[in-house]
């Protein structure tokens, strides 16, 4: 139970701060896409979308170069005595960059999807830009990014390549389930890989379900 | 009405170029703007409300500059005090009748809640008889409430000006006429200067006090209404 209770908890722990860190990034990035007038606009699109297509290990390999102590980012967080590689917090950056464009694009899709009528309707009533985002753009674009994000939590709770190269596979510390069933099946340890098979399947079934709650069949537009 | 107008912008597309070159000077509470779908009359509208910006030109009202090109004046939509009924309300259909009439009197970046209740919403929902569907969304409501709710919404923070964009095109003809002695009793009563976009002589006949006729983006003619287009129908 305790081999399996650990890995578990760290896995929900790296996929949920993943998926909070792109409901800010994955939003902000989609919703400002979706309002970009220019030609760039495609080719950023497909700078972003990169990480769904790229093998995960290529990823965590460029994450490693970064990140690492000798890394452009790796060694200006070391003055502050930051290190990523073979951390939890390294596991959250890789599942993050890894769902970034499952999040980027439904977002992009639902703010597009709204009616700048709409949007103009609400400056003629004397409400700021920001106050149109919050109160107008973002309750009308909500379903299409809860379902991003959901997308996102569960690739997130699947991440392996990437994490396996910049968070390593530290038992208790980075050790994340997928890690570990391929570390129990490696030993050839069964028992331990099978029991982490069936947690890691019905742990899915149980967030498929929560998701299912969560984004009723019914149109948000029309709550009752 | 002390709104003066005199703009011009060019748009261009691959097939056509477009010219807008619109002026008049409203000098009564109540004008229309009159001519062919297709003719530049929102366009015009939008750029007094501030949502198009013209190339160049001067809009006034009450004989302060809105936009002034020489002067490099523009003020946002949010600081020009005008309201704008659009052609098909743009309600907004996340939230109740309620909130849909409170929004813009509701500051911060949180809409009120479903259930928040403030006096100036209370009045409007008496006076355009909104009380009863109060709390239904925009989707359960029929096309003459929601025309009200659209109203309601753009009088309740007192603007200055009221542009109205074709609105009983989407109603049926009894309905029509309804809306049309609703809306002129309202302006008489609230004394609000409008500018009516329209298609439909009738509308004319209804509002017309200083009728602006515009075809391919040009002011074609300008004068009060004395029935002549009565009789060219």
């Amino acid at each position: 139970m305790q081999q399996a209770w650990i890995p578990l908890m760290l896995s929900l722990k790296v996929a949920g701060w993943a998926t909070a860190l792109n409901l800010v990034f994955g939003v902000a990035a989609g919703f400002g896409l979706s309002r970009w007038r220019s030609g760039a606009r495609d080719v950023v699109d497909s700078l972003l979308t990169l990480p769904l297509v790229m093998p995960p290990t290529v990823l965590g390999y460029y994450l490693l170069v970064l990140l690492g102590r000798r890394g452009v980012i790796g060694a200006w967080l070391d003055r502050f005595d930051i290190q990523l590689v073979f951390t939890w917090q390294g596991a959250v950056i890789a599942s993050t960059v890894v769902a970034f464009p499952l999040v980027l694009k439904s977002a992009r899709a639902a703010f597009e999807a709204v009616d700048p009528q709409l949007e103009r309707a609400a400056r003629t009533l004397g409400v700021s830009e920001t106050a149109v985002f919050f109160r107008v753009s973002l309750p009308l674009a909500a379903r299409g990014i809860l379902a991003g994000g959901l997308l996102a939590f569960a690739r997130a709770l699947g991440e392996f390549g990437a994490t396996l190269m910049i968070a390593g596979n530290l038992p208790g510390r980075t050790q994340t389930l997928s890690v570990a069933v391929y570390a129990a099946v490696q030993a050839g340890d069964d028992n331990t890989a099978n029991f982490l098979v069936i947690v890691t399947s019905v742990t899915c079934v149980v967030i498929l379900l929560l998701a299912g709650r969560l984004v009723p069949q019914r149109t948000l537009l029309v709550p009752r | 009405m002390p709104l003066a107008v005199d703009i011009r912008k060019t748009f261009v597309s691959a097939e056509r170029r477009f010219t807008l070159d619109v002026a008049f000077n409203a000098t009564t509470q109540r004008v229309v703007l009159f001519g062919p779908s297709g003719a530049g009359k929102s366009l015009t509208l939008q750029a007094i409300a501030g949502l198009l910006r013209p190339d160049e030109g001067t809009i006034a009202l009450h004989g302060n500059a809105l936009f002034d090109s020489a002067r490099h004046i523009d003020l946002k939509p949010q600081a020009r005090k005008v309201a704008y009924l659009f052609q098909d309300y743009a309600l907004f259909p996340h939230l109740n009748v309620r909130q849909n009439i409170g929004f813009g009197l509701q500051r911060g970046w949180l809409n009120a809640r479903a259930r928040h209740i403030s006096a100036e919403v209370d009045y409007w929902l008496d006076a355009l008889e909104l009380r009863d569907v109060a709390s239904n969304y925009p989707a359960q409501l029929s096309g003459g409430q929601k025309q009200r709710v659209a109203l309601a919404r753009a009088l309740v923070a007192r603007p200055q000006l009221l542009l109205l964009d074709e609105p009983f095109s989407a109603l049926d003809s009894n309905l029509r006429q309804r809306m049309r002695a609703e809306l002129s009793e309202l302006q008489t009563r609230l004394d609000i200067p409008m500018v009516l976009i329209t298609h439909d002589p009738d509308d004319v006949a209804a509002f017309g006090d200083q009728v602006v006729q515009i075809t391919d983006g040009r002011v074609r003619e300008h004068q009060a209404f004395s029935g002549y287009l009565r009789s060219a129908t």
